[in-house]
């Protein structure tokens, strides 16, 4: 076993300065590492470009770094539901790539997985595709895209083990496990750390070794952005 | 002319046994309420999972499972979660049987427009691109005309595209068409509206061959 714990967010955070290109986990605030992001507030570090589906709300997830200005660029798929975000874009001051929500992913798991790049048919014919190579595989147009090179991810599980080995629960799970093991430093929180064979290693989403740093989140917040229920009858 | 949960009841006549279904946010979202009883049917959120139910009841909601809409969700036996690498190769890899979203603009080759207004809105385009560039059956689900009447079907979108020549079946408040080589073919009516109202309302060429009937739902 290599341990891979880390005594809490300023430690795993060790190293992250101005500048860098980050990966965070989450789809909308569902499975964001909210620790890490809270740590990222507290070193008040800037110009950073963010790799993440979405950019948070105005007060919660990335919308808390977006609020401090920390953000140069964010690369995402869908903004929707952030004002601040959107004042910040039309103003010039933020820089937003959006790519496709597949492509975003693929970018993520080829970075983890070594590919430099790979065909996709998404976005083909549209100015996501402007500027990029395209070509034809049995009759069907394809654009390339090249996979994400970032200095940390940041990801959120559900459980974890001191070896790194994650378990994700439900549709937290997302952009998180493509994002482990594809920036030079993954930094992995979750809600549950235990000890190396507390886990089967039959129901481990991620292995370790895609994994350099783990800690225990200290509380998650898990704000829910649209609350649907039905009524008993 | 149909409302909102009209259109959604056409299109769920269009889900057939067997299938699995990516269902866009919006009227989409509707359609597994009318999906037939007695059919095997499961749907994907793009967000990761497979076998989606309805809504929780109050105080079961839980945040770590939501759809692609971000709103919070069950699963029903048979269901399955999975990362969005994974995800969008089921789509990509054309796993997912039928795919239906919404749009702002559909044009006569096919193309859909449904993810930006330069200058006024521009919230991304999620999945949407992925979907329409892999999916062999697609289903747009959208009102015939825009807030200010102006037709949603055109001869070549105006907004910038989600993907090109993709779109199959159109269903409006108004009809049932097919994207055909030439243009709309309108296959079939809303009850209560005729061809001529359809004609004028659609902006693209409308194909009209034969008595068009009245759609049953």
């Amino acid at each position: 076993m290599i341990p891979k714990t880390v005594g809490g967010p300023a430690e795993a955070l060790d190293g992250v300065k101005d500048g860098m290109t980050l990966m965070l986990g989450g789809f909308g605030l569902c499975g964001i590492p909210e620790n890490a992001i809270a740590e990222l507030v507290r070193l008040g570090v800037k110009d950073l470009t963010c790799i993440s589906n979405n950019a948070g709300v105005d007060d919660f997830g990335l919308g808390l770094l977006l609020q401090k200005h920390q953000i140069k660029k964010m690369i995402s798929s869908y903004v929707g539901e952030n004002d601040e975000f959107e004042r910040q874009m039309l103003s010039g001051e933020l820089e937003v790539e959006l790519t496709p929500q597949g492509t975003l992913a693929e970018k993520c798991r080829a970075a983890q997985a070594g590919f430099p790049a790979f065909y996709t048919p998404a976005g083909f014919g549209t100015e996501v595709a402007e500027g990029k190579e395209t070509r034809e595989f049995n009759g069907k147009m394809y654009v390339l895209e090249y996979a994400y090179k970032a200095d940390f991810s940041f990801v959120k599980a559900w459980k974890g083990d001191e070896a790194g080995n994650l378990i994700f629960k439900g549709t937290a799970r997302n952009f998180n496990p493509c994002m482990c093991g594809a920036a030079k430093i993954t930094v992995a929180e979750v809600e549950e750390l235990l000890p190396a064979g507390s886990l089967d290693p039959n129901e481990i989403h991620i292995p370790g070794i895609f994994v350099q740093r783990i800690f225990k989140g200290e509380k998650y917040e898990k704000r829910i952005e649209q609350r649907t229920v039905r009524t008993r009858n | 002319m149909l409302d909102k949960n009209g259109i959604a009841k056409r299109i769920a006549k269009e889900v057939r046994d067997g299938f699995y279904v990516n269902l866009g946010i919006g009227i989409p979202t509707l359609v597994a309420n009318f999906v037939r009883s007695d059919i095997h049917v499961e749907f994907q959120s793009e967000n990761g999972v497979l076998g989606m139910g309805p809504f929780p009841f109050e105080g079961e909601e839980d945040a770590d499972i939501i759809n692609a809409g971000k709103q919070t969700i069950t699963t029903l036996p048979g269901a399955s979660f999975f990362d969005s690498a994974l995800s969008f190769s089921m789509i990509r890899g054309q796993h997912v049987d039928l795919t239906i979203l919404g749009a702002m603009e559909v044009a006569e080759n096919g193309d859909i427009a449904n993810w930006k207004i330069p200058g006024k809105m521009v919230k991304g385009m999620g999945g949407a691109m992925d979907l329409v560039a892999s999916a062999e059956n697609i289903i747009v689900a959208m009102t015939h005309t825009n807030k200010a009447g102006e037709s949603k079907l055109l001869k070549r979108c105006t907004l910038p595209l989600t993907g090109v020549g993709c779109v199959k079946k159109i269903v409006t408040n108004l009809a049932v068409l097919e994207v055909v080589e030439g243009g709309f073919k309108l296959l079939e009516r809303a009850p209560g509206v005729s061809v001529e109202t359809i004609a004028e309302a659609t902006e693209g060429n409308l194909i009209i061959e034969g008595d068009i009937p009245e759609m049953v739902i």
